[in-house]
């Protein structure tokens, strides 16, 4: 039980899907952009760790993983803007995502016992599969941390086996086979494969990788997600017009994700 | 060969470790392409006609089996042991690249895969990749980093050439390191139809396993021709290191003959005591990056440096992992050479035996030299000579100072 099993049992007894925010550490006025999103409208936030190479990531995020890096954020220093959000906001779920090695440097160990300490709830290592994660999910388990595994449409039945043993929190659902911010998947197949995974994991889904638009939040949403996930569009708007930009998007996003479901 | 228990040989394990190193860290939208080419791989393996065909394609297309070459003159010079050079410069390509892509190519025909990617910092490894895509006819694409593409303008247009795609990488700083973040990018968002041709021992397993089973038949042949030639196996077999792929194909043979020292020189660039090297067991720390667990060069933050080399087929941050394995259960020894200590020695064996030897193998004789000197003249080193100079040439003279 943290805050993202309250979360998303609070979204299913209001019968809507949840919002979830991604933004990277470091990129602009993060810890402004932090403590606006809940009154913007979300109900997960999702705090980019950067990394100077995120195979994972298109052109969106990986610009802004560099420009953070420039910016001298750090493991510590995103451990940081947590643990001040945190403060202010006892209740909004907070994931960290991003790439194993900065972790690892960090230390298995100490990386928990640090997040914990900043009131993270969850983290995603995109290079991390369920194969190599053991280490770090007993040390995250221990202090309540859940890793949040992936499922993407190469995902067949087998492998969902696998992604569900040791999952806990939520189940991020890839959209599409690609990189963040390069087009969602058909809706329809989306709608299918979030079936299959909430159906095999018992967990709550939510779907990202793609979807830019309040319309393809509200589609997604209306497909039976139980959450929606936005990146690349609200780093691209921080990006280009600032934290008031960016939140305009958060806002517009929230309204049609809460008027789908 | 019978294998003791605890060899040397018998890694990696099921889960593609050797001892802590390797694995396969990529996001899941590659796994369940991870497990099926591991498992293509172990049928082809296991297949006769793949290793005939395999073998077929190195005698009549690669040129192989290479020489082994008494350096006669280069031993004279050094005054001590006796020197003898694998030349894996003389295979088609240029170098010892070219036995892994047809590994790999005829793998992904077997696979029924009808798109071929690749990475590549100096070209050599995307040169022989669009060699074996061509022969084969499959379309090929190469990512390269943009500020390489520049440098290496010539293997550029040869991998246009050969009919191949050349996408010039703009992401991250333009380097080795961006042009395989890049095919991997690619790799995810076309996961079906493509198949990636991973150019050193590194990557995600079984990536290491595989291109060190197909670069072995260098160790091979050398063990072999020693024992055919003198008698004997050599006391010491010498390769250079980028991510470790000429080395590995070296050494696996000769890792249970525990009488032949196995030495990997790395890229020490200006020196290991400045920024600006690439020897990631000398100067890095263990992480992950590329799918595996191995030394990186990376900053307290464990974000990862970019290496420097003056030969661009070394300058890779990362080493693979049974290198990083060897090194921690010292069954090999690493050691470094500079940029400065690479030119000298590209002249000096151009001189005196007449070859012109890429940067890379430039830096393994700066260490022979040293080695010659301590095994005195009853000893034999063997060291690869695993590609020709020609593509430095015009580096090469930019750096004395010459127009050509
Ligand atoms: C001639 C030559 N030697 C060595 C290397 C380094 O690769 P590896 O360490 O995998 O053998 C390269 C890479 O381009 C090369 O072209």
């Amino acid at each position: 039980m943290n805050r993202l099993t309250t979360t998303f049992a609070r979204l299913k007894a209001d019968n809507r899907a949840g919002f979830v925010t991604y933004i990277m550490a470091g990129d602009g006025e993060t810890a402004d952009l932090l403590d606006a999103l809940p009154a913007a409208g979300a109900d997960v936030i999702e705090l980019g760790m950067p990394f100077t190479d995120p195979m994972a990531d298109g052109p969106a995020i990986q610009a802004a993983a560099l420009r953070a890096l420039d910016n001298g954020m750090t493991l510590r220093g995103t451990l940081a803007l947590a643990n001040q959000f945190r403060a202010k906001h006892p209740d909004t779920p907070l994931v960290l995502m991003g790439y194993a090695n900065p972790v690892h440097h960090f230390g298995y160990a100490n990386f928990a016992k640090a997040a914990a300490k900043a009131g993270v709830d969850g983290l995603i290592c995109v290079d991390l599969p369920p194969e190599e994660d053991t280490e770090l999910r007993e040390a995250l388990a221990a202090v309540n941390i859940s890793i949040i595994r992936l499922a993407t449409p190469t995902t067949n039945d087998d492998r969902l086996k696998t992604v569900a043993e040791g999952s806990s929190g939520f189940v991020y659902y890839v959209s599409t086979t690609g990189v963040t911010g390069m087009g969602k998947g058909a809706v329809t197949d989306v709608a299918e494969a979030v079936k299959r995974v909430q159906t095999a994991t018992g967990l709550p889904v939510a779907v990202g990788f793609g979807v830019r638009t309040p319309e393809e939040a509200a589609e997604i949403a209306s497909g039976g997600a139980d959450a929606v996930v936005v990146g690349s569009a609200i780093v691209s708007a921080n990006h280009d017009g600032g934290t008031k930009t960016a939140l305009e998007l958060v806002s517009r996003i929230s309204a049609a994700v809460r008027a789908a479901s | 060969m019978t294998v003791k228990p605890n060899a040397f040989s018998q890694y990696p394990d099921a889960q593609g470790r050797f001892g802590e190193f390797g694995g396969r860290y990529v996001a899941e939208t590659l796994m369940p392409n991870i497990l099926a080419l591991e498992k293509a791989y172990e049928d082809a393996r296991a297949d006769p006609a793949f290793t005939a065909e395999f073998e077929d394609f190195l005698k009549h297309y690669v040129g192989r089996p290479s020489p082994l070459y008494f350096a006669e003159r280069l031993t004279g010079h050094f005054g001590g042991a006796q020197i003898w050079l694998k030349r894996d410069e003389l295979n088609h390509t240029g170098a010892h690249k070219i036995n892994n892509c047809l590994g790999q190519v005829l793998l992904a025909k077997r696979m029924g895969k009808t798109r071929i990617i690749a990475e590549t910092g100096a070209g050599q490894h995307g040169v022989a990749t669009a060699t074996v895509a061509a022969r084969f006819g499959l379309p090929c694409e190469v990512f390269m980093g943009a500020t390489d593409v520049k440098r290496q303008a010539p293997n550029v247009f040869r991998m246009k050439l050969l009919g191949a795609k050349v996408h010039a990488v703009t992401s991250g700083r333009g380097t080795l390191k961006d042009a395989m973040n890049e095919a991997l990018r690619d790799w995810v968002t076309y996961p079906d139809e493509t198949f990636y041709v991973i150019g050193t021992v590194a990557g995600p397993h079984p990536y290491p396993m595989m291109v060190r089973d197909f670069q072995s038949v260098i160790g091979r042949e050398a063990r072999e021709q020693m024992l055919e030639r003198i008698g004997r196996l050599p006391d010491a077999a010498v390769a250079c290191i980028g991510g470790g792929s000429n080395a590995m194909g070296l050494f696996h043979p000769f890792l249970e003959d525990e009488d032949v020292r196995l030495i990997g020189v790395e890229a020490a660039g200006k020196g290991l005591d400045t920024p600006d090297h690439a020897a990631s067991l000398n100067g890095g720390e263990p992480g992950i990056l590329h799918g595996n667990r191995t030394y990186l060069l990376q900053d307290a933050d464990g974000q990862i440096i970019e290496g420097h080399s003056i030969s661009a087929g070394l300058d890779y941050p990362g080493i693979g992992p049974e290198h990083a394995f060897l090194h921690d259960v010292k069954r090999a020894e690493y050691v470094s050479a500079t940029d400065d200590e690479a030119l000298e020695m590209f002249q000096l064996c151009s001189k005196l035996e007449g070859i012109i030897p890429a940067l890379e193998p430039a830096h393994s004789l700066a260490r022979v030299r040293d080695l010659a000197m301590e095994l005195g003249p009853d000893g034999i080193i063997l060291m690869n000579m695993c590609g020709r100079g020609d593509k430095d040439v015009p580096q090469v003279a930019r750096m004395l100072g010459v127009e050509v």
